[in-house]
């Protein structure tokens, strides 16, 4: 299990629990957190799951694929720490993880 | 008795589960019902012709949420609750089990079902729209079987990619003179016809089945393909017999919805599959079949409920996964006049042909391209005319275009 926080552009704040294998942005969506459509389920289709990672987990929330990046270069607003929470994949390593969710996906 | 509800969602999918989360995050104070015929929690639906049979995907792990984010928004969610009479001026739905509910206001995310093949003989015939059409089809599937797929849309042929995977012998019949032909241009026809070949499944077009029998099709020249499983993909008829006996005005065999999603009844709303809207981006009147606007209907509905003015003017959008094959679909490409193609569709696997009617970009689809995918969706929108040599040419960085 790990604990995610998620903040919105507001600045008010929502942790949820996730289990190890499932996505960053399936823990959002089960729990409704808001901001992130996801409308794809995850099939990396959509970029309506866009996040910014907090910077200190930058490096254990791992790399972009080649897919997301590319999805990531049309997308609003893109920073360093962008990243589709449908692609990074929950572990007993990101307990703690915090990110950020964008002003709006698209 | 007759129970009371602020607001009655009829429908267990896509456009359900949106819809009743987005009432609470829009504000919505009054109690909710989330009524759906199917014995599951809403789930997503299109790894079921993807994912789900291939690879080791769980049922729970379909499901769009938890049962307790429900729960947490205080919304009532009953599965297996058929709703089979609604009373649009008592503003009562009555259940398969006798149970009556009155609504203040009312949403119909009832969806499609898919069409039925008629006259299958003896063989049963399988459907991909449910999770137990899955389950059903799961226990008859194996290596070396021979599985007939009828209809060369997009969920016969990402069924067939599936089953080839899973080491089936298959034959994809339409009857039309190309695949895809209902939904796309001649470009991606001819490319998914090469691929599928080329990954060793039969397509055969122009045909019609003269019978079907327990051992396999007889077509009307007089080939016979042999099968041990048959699946039928052709096409879905939208869920509106609720709609038709409430008195709500119809438009292309669906429930006819405003800007606001909205029905002809002041008090009822629908979303997703089961509608027909006017689309002012195309001026046509306009059906999907997508989870793109399963779930934006259900966020205006949602929102116009909750006393926020929200209107419906979303680009469509839509994916399909074959083999290693992203598509991603902007906009309609009914109409074009003129395609320009980027990438090879003739000899490659990744490419994005982009439609344009009257020198107007109306639609791309993108094979394994997600940025062209996401720059047209975004020039598209904005009803512009990007520099056709710009898009043609390879070496040019697309971000000139913005």
């Amino acid at each position: 299990m790990a604990k995610i926080t998620f903040i919105q552009h507001n600045g008010t704040s929502q942790t949820v629990d996730a289990n190890p294998g499932m996505s960053v942005m399936e823990a959002a969506v089960k729990n409704a957190v808001a901001g992130i459509d996801a409308d794809c389920g995850g099939a990396c289709a959509c970029a309506t799951c866009h996040v910014y990672v907090e910077p200190d987990w930058v490096e254990k929330a791992g790399k972009r694929s080649d897919m997301e990046a590319d999805m990531l270069d049309f997308a609003y607003e893109v920073r360093e720490n962008s990243r589709l929470s449908c692609q990074i994949k929950v572990t007993e390593g990101l307990d703690g993880l915090t990110v950020k969710v964008p002003e709006k996906q698209f | 008795m007759t129970e009371n509800f602020g607001c009655i969602i009829l429908g267990g999918g896509h456009a359900a589960a949106e819809a009743a989360l987005c009432l609470r995050k829009e504000g919505f104070e009054g109690s909710i019902l989330m009524a759906g015929d199917e014995p599951s929690l809403p789930y997503q639906r299109p790894p079921l012709s993807k994912t789900y049979l291939a690879e080791d995907v769980t049922a729970d792990s379909l499901l769009i949420r938890e049962s307790q984010a429900y729960v947490g928004a205080n919304i009532t969610v009953r599965v297996n609750a058929r709703a089979v009479k609604l009373d649009a001026a008592s503003r009562v739905v009555t259940f398969a089990d006798g149970v009556q509910a009155q609504y203040g206001k009312l949403i119909l995310a009832t969806g499609a079902r898919p069409r039925k093949l008629v006259g299958a003989g003896h063989l049963k015939v399988h459907y991909i729209r449910t999770l137990a059409d899955i389950d059903g089809l799961r226990a008859v599937i194996a290596p070396g079987k021979r599985a007939l797929i009828i209809g060369g849309g997009y969920i016969g042929l990402e069924a067939a990619a599936m089953l080839k995977k899973l080491g089936l012998h298959v034959t994809v019949l339409e009857a039309m003179e190309r695949i895809l032909q209902r939904v796309t241009a001649a470009p991606l026809s001819e490319f998914y016809t090469r691929i599928h070949r080329e990954e060793g499944v039969e397509i055969l077009t122009g045909v019609s089945i003269k019978s079907l029998r327990a051992d396999g099709a007889e077509l009307a020249d007089g080939r016979f393909v042999p099968a041990d499983v048959l699946i039928a993909g052709i096409g879905v008829l939208p869920n509106i017999e609720l709609a038709e006996m409430a008195g709500l005005r119809m438009e292309a065999g669906a429930v006819f919805v405003d800007s606001h999603c909205r029905t002809s009844d002041e008090n009822i709303y629908a979303a997703g599959d089961c509608t027909s809207f006017f689309s002012p981006h195309y001026e046509r009147l306009t059906r999907l079949e997508s989870v793109q606007n399963a779930n934006d209907q259900a966020r205006v509905a949602a929102a116009n409920i909750a006393g926020h003015v929200s209107v419906y003017d979303v680009l469509p959008w839509f994916w399909s996964d074959q083999y290693d094959l992203k598509l991603q679909i902007a906009g309609l490409s009914q109409g074009y006049d003129e395609v320009v193609l980027r990438g090879d569709s003739a000899t490659g696997r990744s490419f994005a042909a982009f439609y344009f009617a009257q020198g107007r970009l109306i639609a791309v689809d993108a094979v394994n391209r997600p940025r062209e995918f996401l720059l047209a969706k975004r020039l598209i929108a904005a009803k512009v005319s990007p520099d056709r040599n710009i898009l043609q040419d390879e070496t040019a960085d697309l971000k000139k275009l913005l």
